[in-house]
């Protein structure tokens, strides 16, 4: 373990990582988020989602003011029914999260299994796959999950569907964005499939399919790191969306757009903060996710820029 | 050429079967169309009659063609929410959602490939610096948050223009128009912004690496030797070949401009599709979301078609070998 | 002695880069008279194109002049505007490039970039400008000039773009024509009837050529003199005929090596080991020292300068004049 960390710390990459003041400051930023929902029960001043837990006195209370009922203090404020903005923007974050890379590891898997199938059994197959492929990137991926999440909700019966919601949700996300990975897995395969080891294996009478894997994986690790990482900030912008659409995480359990979504609605009469501090929590995330991306696509693989 | 439009057009009808096939299986396995047209109290005899008027008891593949002809004829079948037909209720909107699209597809472009054009140009000068890093904040805000900024500022705080809807509208045959308003048009420009700013960000960003690339070239460096003025350089030579790879692109992007609608319509509670569509997903209004999905794909599909033969206008290489070399 | 044509004195091309400026091309100088062809040799990334750039006015940003003088008819022209340098680019020195394939812009027909050209330079109508483009193209021998002007550049062959491109370069009869390796990128069958229309339409025009190339083969049938470049600065430069049958230089006489000849078909043909060295790493006294087979001492220590020897101008210690030099110190 000592070594391997000693090993990591001399790699040039994580040299070029300790040269890059903005992805030093994105890395910090999104840990510190991620970081904080997870520890959200822990260091939330209350549960928001426990009615038990809110006094509808404290509704409206300014960022940082004594509210003259209750003589509470809340350095972000509270909405109307009196919960607490900070912990309701951790609450919030850890749907988002938990959505964002939910979606993201289920697009993955999609992807690259239907990659892997596309690329080793070629013909008809991957010609199928690789042109539904085609079709769902015409279309932006905001409207696919949109039509998902509309059908899964068909389907589901009435009573259910809050229940289904958070799950739907990383349904139609991941649904959206499996092309991606499907591509990259793919294109490996078919470098990998004419090898000649690939033809020893075969020729042995060995399956080729399990040595393929162990050669492929390694070889597509860095490309799919670097397309997880940007497609984790789509997710969390895609998840807010939905949700701000109204489409996405249900009122009792908000995430930060659902959130946003409940602030607008204060915009008009002065209770800018309801809808400001989730709304920069969620710029910052969305934003140091996208840089760090951004600068890992540039440090493991210059190539796909 | 011929043989490449008319691949072209067969891919186009391939896509939009496919998608007419989403939009049946919706209809057919999505909810119980019955259930929806019936109330409650219902007899056996009813729900038979009901499931023979609606084909359901033909094969599927009959049903599919079926409902292709109804589709390609507009007839969507009744909306279960409002209970009117599919087809009247999206003719309605669809003035307010295209005029809303249009607007912002002009802003995207012209911004969009002034914007890209002057930082290619004026490349390590400081104004296209400071642009290049506004945009790349631009790609991450989420629209809607966009909106709700744009909201806040000039409708909330400043008072200027108005936070929702359409304004009044003018009524042109069957077409309704917000253009010939003072409200009409106060109330485009904000929702207008919101929806072009993402697409022109990236048009400017495509525009300025495709010029930069242009500017490198040989037959630019051989313009500048014969002594071509600066802007017949960078304006007649760079800039019409760097619209050749971008027209693609942007053609794209503004098919897109009419599905990213629904975000800004929404935000600004526009009475367009977009919002008739949402609305839908809430609800589960199947047959206005199969028609807006057949809409859409339409939509996408006539602009590809209009983005290849652009191609053939502005390019001479592919008219030439299309046929022989194909693309 | 009348003002020379061109007049290049002491051109130094740098490059700034984080570790301080490479330089480039360093301490180039050289005339050229009225109707003179002068060819300019040497290996890829000695300069060459550089110095023919530099003359344009169109050197790649970072390179920029760093010190230097370059004149035209007794006039500077390396500190103009852009704007008068413009009226003097096209009009006054032309440009033939590598690569016909890319130097034509392909969006447009020849005609207009021919009409293009000479509209810009001269005050003719369109019509006229049409008849002037269509006398060029014959000029420069593309067959049915009047029905070919209106083609696009990619239906011509490369030999023919590259005449197109010559056409373009003499659009508004200018005093000189810089061409940047002409053939290089044309097919061998081709390489020397291009050659033959550039030196004929130029000749025909009283137009100086300076011909940048690395092909002393070229050179030897058409210049009237040569200049070698090794390094960013010029090694030796002279009459043609002399160059070739002395060299000089120990440089010149590898690249002399280097060209086969019919009457010693059976020899191989003579290399010169190692290769130029880099930018970053040009090493002290004579650059071309590590390759040099009669490398002494001092051209590890001092860099030599061009000395006048017979009819040409050589640097290297060997040279008489040097020798004799070095006993009067």
């Amino acid at each position: 373990m000592n070594t391997a960390l000693s090993n990591f710390l001399a790699s040039d990459f994580f040299y070029k990582f300790s040269r890059s003041p903005v992805a030093i400051a994105a890395f910090i930023v999104t840990m510190t988020l991620v970081l904080s929902a997870f520890f959200a029960p822990v260091i939330a001043t209350q549960n928001p989602f426990d009615p038990g837990s809110l006094n509808l006195m404290n509704g409206f209370s300014k960022p940082g003011v004594v509210n003259d009922f209750t003589g509470e203090t809340f350095f972000l404020g509270t909405d109307d029914q009196g919960r607490d903005i900070y912990s309701t923007i951790l609450y919030g974050l850890r749907v988002s999260l938990f959505v964002g890379f939910s979606a993201v590891l289920f697009a993955m898997i999609l992807g690259a299994t239907l990659g892997l199938i596309a690329g080793y059994t070629g013909g008809r197959v991957d010609s199928i796959i690789m042109r539904i492929a085609d079709i769902q990137l015409t279309f932006p991926a905001i409207l696919i999950a949109l039509l998902i999440f509309g059908i899964a909700k068909g389907i589901t019966p009435p009573s259910y569907r809050d229940e289904v919601a958070i799950w739907v949700l990383i349904l139609a996300i991941g649904l959206s964005d499996w092309v991606q990975f499907a591509r990259v897995v793919r294109g490996a395969t078919l470098v990998e499939r004419n090898k000649e080891y690939v033809q020893a294996a075969k020729l042995i009478g060995r399956s080729p399919f399990s040595i393929m894997i162990k050669h492929i994986l390694p070889n597509t690790l860095g490309p799919v790191l670097v397309i997880a990482t940007i497609s984790l900030a789509l997710a969390i912008i895609a998840e807010a969306t939905l949700s701000f659409l109204g489409v996405g995480a249900p009122p009792t359990q908000p995430s930060l757009g659902t959130l946003i979504r409940i602030g607008q609605s204060f915009l008009f009469s002065g209770e800018w903060w309801i809808l400001f501090y989730p709304a920069v929590t969620l710029l910052a995330l969305a934003l140091s996710v996208n840089l760090l991306g951004d600068w890992l696509r540039d440090a493991l693989n210059p190539k796909l820029k | 050429m011929l043989t490449y439009i008319i691949r072209r057009v067969l891919q186009s009808i391939f896509v939009l079967l496919m998608v007419g096939l989403v939009a049946f299986s919706m209809f057919r396995f999505v909810g119980d169309p019955v259930d929806s047209l019936l109330g409650q109290e219902r007899t056996q005899a009813d729900i038979e009659r009901v499931r023979e008027q609606l084909g359901l008891n033909d094969p599927f593949p009959i049903q599919y063609i079926k409902f292709l002809g109804k589709a390609a004829q507009g007839d969507f079948g009744v909306s279960y929410r409002q209970g009117r037909e599919v087809s009247t209720i999206l003719a309605e909107r669809a003035p307010a959602t295209l005029e809303l699209a249009g607007v912002s597809a002009l802003l995207a472009i012209i911004f969009g490939v002034g914007l890209g054009v002057f930082t290619a140009i004026r490349r390590d000068g400081f104004m296209a610096n400071f642009i290049m890093t506004t945009s790349l904040i631009g790609v991450s805000l989420p629209t809607f948050l966009i909106g709700i900024l744009l909201i806040y500022v000039f409708a909330v705080e400043l008072g200027w223009l108005p936070s929702f809807g359409r304004g009044e509208v003018v009524q042109l045959g069957w077409w309704s128009t917000g253009f010939l308003t003072e409200s009409g048009l106060k109330a485009i420009i904000l929702p207008a912004i919101t929806l072009g700013l993402y697409q022109m960000t990236l048009i400017m960003r495509l525009v300025r690496a495709e010029m930069l690339e242009v500017l490198r070239t040989d037959y630019i460096k051989f313009a500048r030797a014969r002594g071509l003025s600066k802007r017949a350089v960078n304006f007649g030579h760079a800039l019409k070949n760097t619209m050749v790879p971008v027209i693609t692109v942007t053609g794209l992007q503004i098919g897109s401009i009419i599905a990213f609608a629904i975000i800004t319509e929404t935000v600004f509670q526009w009475p367009g599709v977009g919002l008739l569509f949402i609305n839908a997903v809430q609800f589960v209004d199947i047959p206005v979301m199969a028609a807006y999905l057949m809409l859409i794909s339409v939509m996408f599909v006539l602009i590809n078609t209009i983005v290849d033969i652009l191609y053939f206008a502005i390019d001479p290489r592919l008219s030439a070998d299309a046929s022989s070399r194909g693309h | 002695m009348t003002t020379p044509l061109l007049s290049v004195k002491d051109l130094v091309i740098e490059f700034p880069t984080r570790h301080g400026p490479l330089t480039a091309v360093d301490g180039v100088s050289f005339d050229l008279s009225a109707g003179e062809i002068l060819g300019v040799v040497g290996e890829s990334g000695a300069g060459k194109s550089l110095t023919g750039s530099a003359i344009m006015g169109l050197l790649d940003p970072p390179g920029r002049i760093a010190s230097g003088e370059i004149w035209l008819k007794g006039h500077r022209i390396d500190n103009l505007s852009h704007d008068d340098m413009r009226s003097i680019r096209g009009k006054r020195i032309g440009m033939v490039f590598q690569d016909p394939l890319t130097s034509l812009n392909p969006l447009y027909t020849v005609a207009e970039q021919l009409i293009e050209t000479i509209r810009t330079h001269m005050k003719v109508n369109e019509r006229d400008a049409r008849t002037r483009a269509i006398g060029l193209l014959d000029d420069v021998g593309i067959p049915a000039a009047g029905r070919r002007i209106d083609d696009y550049p990619h239906q011509f062959s490369g030999g023919m773009r590259q005449r197109v491109v010559i056409a373009l370069a003499l659009a508004a009869e200018p005093e000189l024509v810089i061409a940047d390796e002409p053939t290089t990128a044309l097919d061998v069958s081709v390489q020397a009837q291009i050659i033959d229309v550039l030196k004929e339409q130029c000749t025909e025009r009283g137009a100086s050529i300076i011909l940048i190339t690395h092909d002393m083969g070229v050179i030897a049938e058409t210049a009237n003199r040569v200049a070698v470049m090794y390094s960013g600065r010029i090694v030796e430069i002279g009459p043609v005929k002399s160059i070739i049958q002395k060299p000089l230089h120990p440089y010149t006489k590898g690249l002399m090596g280097s060209i086969p000849t019919l009457t010693q078909a059976d020899d191989r043909l003579t290399q010169i080991p190692g290769s130029m060295p880099r930018l970053v790493d040009i090493p002290a006294g004579c650059a071309f020292n590590p390759r040099c087979d009669q490398v002494f001492e001092k051209c590890r220590i001092e860099r030599p300068f061009l000395i006048p020897e017979e009819s040409r101008k050589v640097a290297c210690w060997l040279s008489k004049e040097a020798i004799a030099s070095k006993d009067v110190k």
